[in-house]
């Protein structure tokens, strides 16, 4: 494949370090002169030292018949642009986005970025569990339907812990997949199951419905009266 | 967004106007380029991230001018204006006449100061010439 690589900061450096061992053709476009010297002398000459958002730069990098464009700078902004004029002036089928603000993805996907990376999305998904405001951890999305797949550890404070699932009152078009309890043993759940605290719940979700969802699952008995 | 020469500039006409005007721009010390008797309301913050937008008001406005110094700044925040605020009226200045022709093409309100300077120059550079011909 040809794959062509936005900014040669680490991200950069180590995604074209491991494409190229994978035998992929690699090029890194970079506006530094430094980094580009590091990439040249280290992977060899895949640097094209210029600025990746510009359509030039991009018609000599041969854009057009690059299966695969990814841009991973550290400026959002940057990273759009570099996607948006690689997509619509050059028709590449596939393009990546790295985000640094997470709540970018919303934008980068109405605007065509096929794929988006946040790290900090992704350390938030591997911690959000611990953390009793963010229950809910995106699993999977579910392309182009505009569903998803999401997991929520049933907190013992929970308002919905010791009911059954006929009980509780979904926002619409959500629905309990899968119950994991502590032990790890799955059950298929049904209306008389009963929901106990630390259950993991796998549900499919509306995109919109995930914040009612959230409520549903994870608000304290309380709050609910 | 962006409280440079341009955009304290176009707040100050608007504002004089009668206009109620919002200004953002990253740097505080921005704001002093802005005249004396400017009534507006002026932000320090991030004119590409959402929530900054969001909480300057940015789903109340009836328009959006992107007038920071970096084009692709302008393109994003234009862009979250249009698409995520639903502002009607977005219009973003973008220095590079090749990146204004191609987000012009996808929909977004462009001016490339670039173009339209060289413009004005080449036109005014016809009219001196014809002037002394003229005279005689």
């Amino acid at each position: 494949m040809y794959i062509i690589i936005v900014g040669g900061g680490k991200v950069g450096y180590y995604l074209a370090k491991q494409l190229v061992e994978d035998g992929h053709e690699v090029l890194v476009i970079e506006k530094d002169a430094a980094k580009c010297q590091q990439i040249t002398d280290e992977l060899g000459d895949i640097a094209l030292r210029a600025d990746g958002c510009e359509g030039v730069t991009l018609e000599a990098a041969g854009t057009g018949r690059a299966d695969l464009f990814i841009s991973v700078t550290g400026d959002d902004e940057d990273n759009l642009v570099a996607c948006q004029v690689a997509k619509n002036k050059f028709d590449v089928r596939r393009t990546v986005a790295r985000l640094n603000n997470p709540k970018n993805e919303v934008i980068f996907k109405k605007l065509g970025i096929d794929t988006t990376v946040s790290s900090t999305a992704l350390i938030l998904a591997n911690i959000e569990q611990e953390l009793p405001s963010h229950p809910l951890i995106p699993q999977l999305t579910i392309k182009g339907s505009g569903l998803e797949i999401v997991e929520v550890k049933v907190p013992p404070s929970s308002a919905i812990v010791g009911k059954r699932i006929g009980e509780v009152l979904l926002p619409q078009q959500c629905l309990i997949a899968l119950i994991i309890d502590e032990e790890g043993v799955p059950r298929v759940p049904a209306s008389d199951t009963t929901i106990r605290a630390g259950d993991e719940v796998v549900a499919v979700t509306r995109r919109e419905s995930k914040d009612a969802l959230r409520l549903v699952l994870a608000t304290p008995a309380r709050d609910t009266g | 967004m962006g409280c440079g020469r341009v955009g304290a500039a176009l707040a100050a006409l608007l504002n004089r106007e009668g206009q109620e005007v919002t200004i953002l721009d990253i740097d505080p010390d921005a704001f002093s380029q802005l005249p004396p008797d400017f009534k507006g309301r002026c932000f320090v913050g991030n004119g590409i991230d959402q929530d900054v937008l969001q909480r300057i008001g940015l789903a109340e406005a009836d328009a959006f001018v992107a007038a920071s110094p970096g084009d692709n700044r302008n393109v994003m925040a234009s862009q979250i204006a249009k698409h995520i605020f639903g502002v009607r009226k977005v219009v973003c200045r973008i220095f590079d006449p090749i990146r204004e022709e191609l987000y012009h093409s996808l929909g977004l309100e462009t001016i490339s100061p670039t173009r339209e300077v060289a413009r004005l120059l080449k036109e005014a550079l016809e009219k001196e010439a014809e002037t002394p011909k003229g005279e005689g």
